[in-house]
C-alpha cells in the first residue's frame, strides 16, 4: 500500500483553456497517508471521475505530478502503478466460475496455490459470495456480478491502493447498507489505501476516514464525517451533506454588526439550560449573546435541520408540511419567504400549530458570508 | 379514483402477480414499495393497460377500463431510464402529448410553458435533450407526463438513475407538484424512506403479492407482518425468535423482559421479536432494557450512526442518530425501546404491535402528513 501524492495538479479537455470553465480539475494539493480510506464526493460533473483517473493513469494530467510513496507516476501507465479499480458496472469472466474469477488477479501474478484459496475464500466470505463459487458468472444477476468485481478488487495485498467508482450503483439498495459497511470492516483489517468516488454522501460517510467534497471542479472541503457535519466549510457543503441539507437563511448586518434575519436577531437557544424536549419543559429562551460578523459580503446563517428546536422565545414560524419518515419526522417551516426544514424524533410532542417559534442550537449555528464559513 | 378487483397477472405456470385488490384515491402519492423483481412494473403496466390482466376488473372513476387500450386512457407514465425524443428541443418534447391530443397552438403554448415554469425547466426550453444534464433530462420527462391532464400519473423509480441530492430535491418537490392536478398518482421504490417521504400511501409487495396497504405511517408502524415490517425497515429490522415463559419473554439467556399486555393470554410460547435498529440506542438507560453485544462494526452515514453487533450468536444492528465511536471488538450496551418492539407468530403475522398513540399529532391540523389542501 502507499502514500498518495498530487502536487499543483489540474486538467482541463479543452485544448487552449482560457476561462475557469475551462478546467475539469482546478489547481490542487492533496496529501493522503498509506492505509487511509478516502471518498471524493460531489454531483455528475464536478471533476471527481477525473480526479480518480488521473491518479490510476488513464489520464494525464495538463498540470501537476502524481507520487505514490514519493515516486514521481506521472508519466506511468496504467498497469505500472499496481493499482486494483473497481468501476461502475461488473466487469467479469462470464464462461468462468465465481472462484476463478476472484483467483484471477492473484494466479496471474504466480501467488501460490493455499495462498490463492485462502484469499479467494476470505474475500467471497466478507461480500457473501460463499455458496456461489463454483457457480459460472455467466447467469448471474447484476449485483452479484458486481460483488465478483468488488472481490477482484479487494483480492491483492501487495497493490498501491485500491480505486472505486461508484461501485454500488447496481446493488440493490437492501443490499447497501450491508456492502458499505463490509468495505469499512474490510478497509479496518487490512488497512488497505483507498479511494472511493461516489456522488452519495452516506456511501462516502460510511466508507471514508477522511472526505473530499468537491463542487465545479473544486475542492470544497476535506474533512472527517464529523467535521462535515458539524462544520461546513462552504454553504454547498452544508446542503450537500445531511439528509435534508443544512437550511440557509439570508442575513443583514443591523447596528452593532449584529446579525439579523428579516429584522429580528438569530435566536440562539441558551446553552446554560437543558435543551428543550417538549414546549415548557426548558427555559429556552433568547441568550444574551448575539451572532456578529464584520467585514463584507452577502451573509447567510446556516443551520442543520437537527439542530433546530422548539421554543418559547425565537423566530415565530408556520407549519407548512410535515412528513413521516419513520424514526424521525421532518417539518417544513415558513419563516415569511424563508423555507425552515427541521428534524424532530417520532416520539416528541409538537406545540399547538399556531404558535410556533423557533430558536438554534448556537453550537451548531454558523455564519457565512458570499458562501465560506465565517469563524 | 383507481381500483383493482382481485387484479392477477400469470405467463404461462408462473402468477406474477396475486390477485391483488387495491383503491387508489386522487390528491396523495401512492407508493409500490418492494424489492427488485417484488412485481412493482407489472403492477403499474397492469393499471395502465400495457399489460392486460390474466384475471380481475380495473375500474377507474366507476367505469370498467379493463382491456381497453392504453390510449384512450389518459394515462402518464415516467420511467427510470430519461425517455424523450431525441431530435425534438425540450418545448416541443413537453408540447408532443399536446399536438397529439389537436390541441391549439396558444393553449399548448401556454401548457408548456405553465408546466415548464412549475419544473424550473425555463432556461433549456430551446436546447435538445443530449445537452442537459440527467436532472433536467428527468424533469423534462416530468414535465411531458404533467402537460397533459391524465387521469392517471404513474412513476417507475423516477428518481433512480439521479444524483442522491437531486433526487431528495425532486422527492421534495414532487407532492406539491401533484396537489391539486385532481390526478391519481401511483410511484415505485426500492427505498422505505422514499416511500415514506412522499407522505401519502404504501402498498408494501413482496414476490408478486400486496402484503398491505394503507398510510405510510400506518404500515411503517402497524404492519400486519414480519415481511411488511422488513419491507419498511432499513437497516433491516432485528428479528429474534423468543420464548414466553415464568412470565417473561425470552430472547436469549441473558436478555428478557415482562410479558407485555397483548401477549398475556397467548397459548403458544414460541414466537418472534421485532426491533427496529432505530429503537436501540448505544450505552446505558435506566428506562431501557439492555442487550449487550461485541461490536462488529461501526459505521457514521451523514447525521446516524449504525453499530453492527453481536449478542449470543445472534446479529444485531442499531442506528441511531449522531456520530457515536465504538471500536470493532468492543463490548457494549444498548438499550432496548420495548415499548415500539413488535411481536409475530411463527407463520409471520403480527401479534401485537406498539401502540398507535406512540406518537403524538397533538396540536397539528388535521390532513398534516398528507399533501396540504391548496
Amino acid at each position: 500500500m502507499a502514500a498518495i501524492e498530487l502536487q499543483g495538479l489540474a486538467h482541463s479537455y479543452a485544448a487552449h483553456p482560457s476561462t475557469d470553465a475551462d478546467w475539469a480539475l482546478r489547481e490542487l494539493d492533496l496529501r493522503w497517508r498509506e492505509g487511509g480510506a478516502y471518498a471524493l464526493l460531489g454531483p455528475s460533473g464536478c471533476g471527481k471521475t477525473t480526479l480518480l483517473n488521473i491518479i490510476s493513469g488513464l489520464l494525464h494530467p495538463s498540470r501537476g505530478k502524481v507520487f505514490f510513496d514519493g515516486r514521481d507516476v506521472t508519466p506511468c501507465e496504467p498497469r505500472e502503478r499496481n493499482i486494483a479499480q473497481v468501476f461502475q458496472f461488473p466487469v467479469v469472466y462470464d464462461t468462468m466460475s465465481v472462484y476463478d474469477n476472484l483467483a484471477f488477479p492473484l494466479r496471474n501474478r504466480g501467488v501460490r496455490r493455499e495462498e490463492v484459496d485462502a484469499r479467494v475464500r476470505a474475500v467471497a466470505g466478507a461480500l457473501g459470495l460463499q455458496s456461489s463459487l463454483d457457480n459460472r458468472a455467466r447467469g448471474l444477476t447484476a449485483d452479484a456480478k458486481q460483488k465478483i468485481s468488488l472481490g477482484r478488487g479487494l483480492v491483492r495485498t501487495d497493490v498501491a491502493a485500491i480505486l472505486f467508482d461508484e461501485p454500488l450503483t447496481v446493488i440493490d439498495p437492501h443490499l447497501k447498507w450491508r456492502l458499505r459497511s463490509e468495505l469499512k470492516a474490510l478497509h479496518q483489517k487490512h488497512g488497505f489505501t483507498m479511494i472511493y468516488v461516489t456522488h452519495d454522501q452516506t456511501e462516502a460517510l460510511t466508507f471514508a476516514d477522511e472526505v473530499v467534497v468537491m463542487n465545479e471542479g473544486r475542492v470544497v472541503q476535506i474533512g472527517t464525517p464529523a467535521q462535515l457535519f458539524d462544520r461546513p466549510q462552504h454553504v454547498f457543503v452544508g446542503h450537500f451533506i445531511g439528509s435534508p441539507g443544512m437550511n440557509l437563511l439570508p442575513a443583514e448586518r443591523g447596528p452593532d454588526s449584529e446579525l439579523r434575519i428579516e429584522g429580528r436577531r438569530v435566536p440562539l437557544l441558551d446553552r446554560a439550560q437543558p435543551l428543550p424536549t417538549a414546549p415548557g419543559s426548558g427555559g429556552a429562551s433568547q441568550t444574551a449573546g448575539s451572532m456578529r460578523a464584520v467585514g463584507a459580503g452577502s451573509l447567510q446563517i446556516g443551520v442543520r435541520p437537527e439542530h433546530v428546536r422548539f421554543a418559547d422565545v425565537g423566530l415565530p414560524v408556520q407549519l407548512d408540511r410535515m412528513v413521516d419518515a419513520g424514526h424521525v419526522r421532518i417539518l417544513d417551516l415558513l419563516h415569511g419567504a424563508h423555507r425552515i426544514k427541521m428534524v424532530v424524533p417520532e416520539e416528541q410532542v409538537l406545540p399547538p400549530a399556531t404558535e410556533l417559534r423557533i430558536a438554534f442550537d448556537p453550537h451548531y449555528t454558523h455564519v457565512y458570508a458570499d458562501g465560506w464559513l465565517v469563524s | 379514483m383507481l381500483v383493482l378487483e382481485n387484479v392477477a397477472f400469470r405467463d404461462g405456470n408462473e402468477l406474477h402477480i396475486h390477485p391483488t385488490s387495491l383503491s387508489l384515491v386522487p390528491g396523495v402519492v401512492h407508493a409500490l414499495l418492494g424489492e427488485t423483481l417484488a412485481g412493482k412494473t407489472t403492477l403499474l403496466r397492469l393499471m395502465a393497460g400495457l399489460t392486460q390482466p390474466t384475471a380481475g376488473r380495473i375500474l377507474f372513476d366507476a367505469l370498467e377500463v379493463t382491456g381497453q387500450a392504453v390510449q384512450k386512457r389518459r394515462v402518464s407514465m415516467v420511467y427510470q431510464q430519461f425517455i424523450n425524443y431525441p431530435h425534438l428541443s425540450v418545448r416541443d418534447n413537453i408540447a408532443s402529448p399536446l399536438k397529439v391530443a389537436g390541441l391549439a397552438a396558444n393553449e399548448v403554448q401556454r401548457r408548456v410553458n405553465e408546466v415548464a415554469a412549475l419544473l424550473r425547466l425555463e432556461p433549456y426550453l430551446d436546447r435538445r435533450p443530449s445537452q442537459l444534464s440527467g436532472g433536467q433530462q428527468q424533469r423534462t420527462a416530468l414535465a411531458r407526463a404533467l402537460v397533459k391532464d391524465s387521469k392517471l400519473v404513474l412513476l417507475d423509480e423516477p428518481f433512480a438513475n439521479l444524483d442522491y441530492k437531486l433526487r431528495e430535491a425532486l422527492r421534495d418537490e414532487l407532492p406539491r407538484l401533484l396537489a391539486g392536478r385532481g390526478a391519481v398518482v401511483v410511484y415505485a421504490t426500492t427505498e422505505p424512506s422514499e416511500a415514506l417521504q412522499l407522505g401519502g400511501s404504501i402498498a408494501a409487495l413482496h414476490e408478486g403479492r400486496l402484503c398491505q396497504f394503507g398510510r405510510a405511517s400506518e404500515v411503517y408502524r402497524q404492519p400486519l407482518d414480519i415481511t411488511t415490517a422488513q419491507i419498511l425497515s432499513e437497516p433491516p429490522m432485528n428479528l429474534v425468535r423468543a420464548e414466553l415463559r415464568d412470565g417473561r419473554i425470552a430472547l436469549s439467556s441473558s436478555l428478557s423482559w415482562p410479558i407485555p399486555e397483548a401477549l398475556r393470554h397467548r397459548a403458544d410460547p414460541a414466537l418472534w421479536v421485532g426491533m427496529r435498529p432505530h429503537h436501540l440506542s448505544p450505552g446505558r438507560h435506566r428506562a431501557l432494557v439492555q442487550v449487550q453485544g461485541r461490536v462488529l462494526i461501526s459505521v457514521v452515514s451523514g447525521s446516524e450512526s449504525i453499530i453492527r453487533f453481536e449478542h449470543e450468536q445472534q446479529p444485531w444492528v442499531c442506528a441511531c442518530p449522531g456520530l457515536v465511536r465504538i471500536a470493532s471488538g468492543e463490548n457494549a450496551q444498548f438499550g432496548i425501546d420495548i415499548d415500539r418492539a413488535m411481536y409475530f407468530g411463527l407463520d409471520g403475522k403480527r401479534i401485537a404491535t406498539p401502540p398507535a398513540a406512540a406518537v403524538s399529532q397533538a396540536g397539528l391540523p388535521t390532513g398534516v402528513g398528507a399533501l396540504p389542501a391548496r
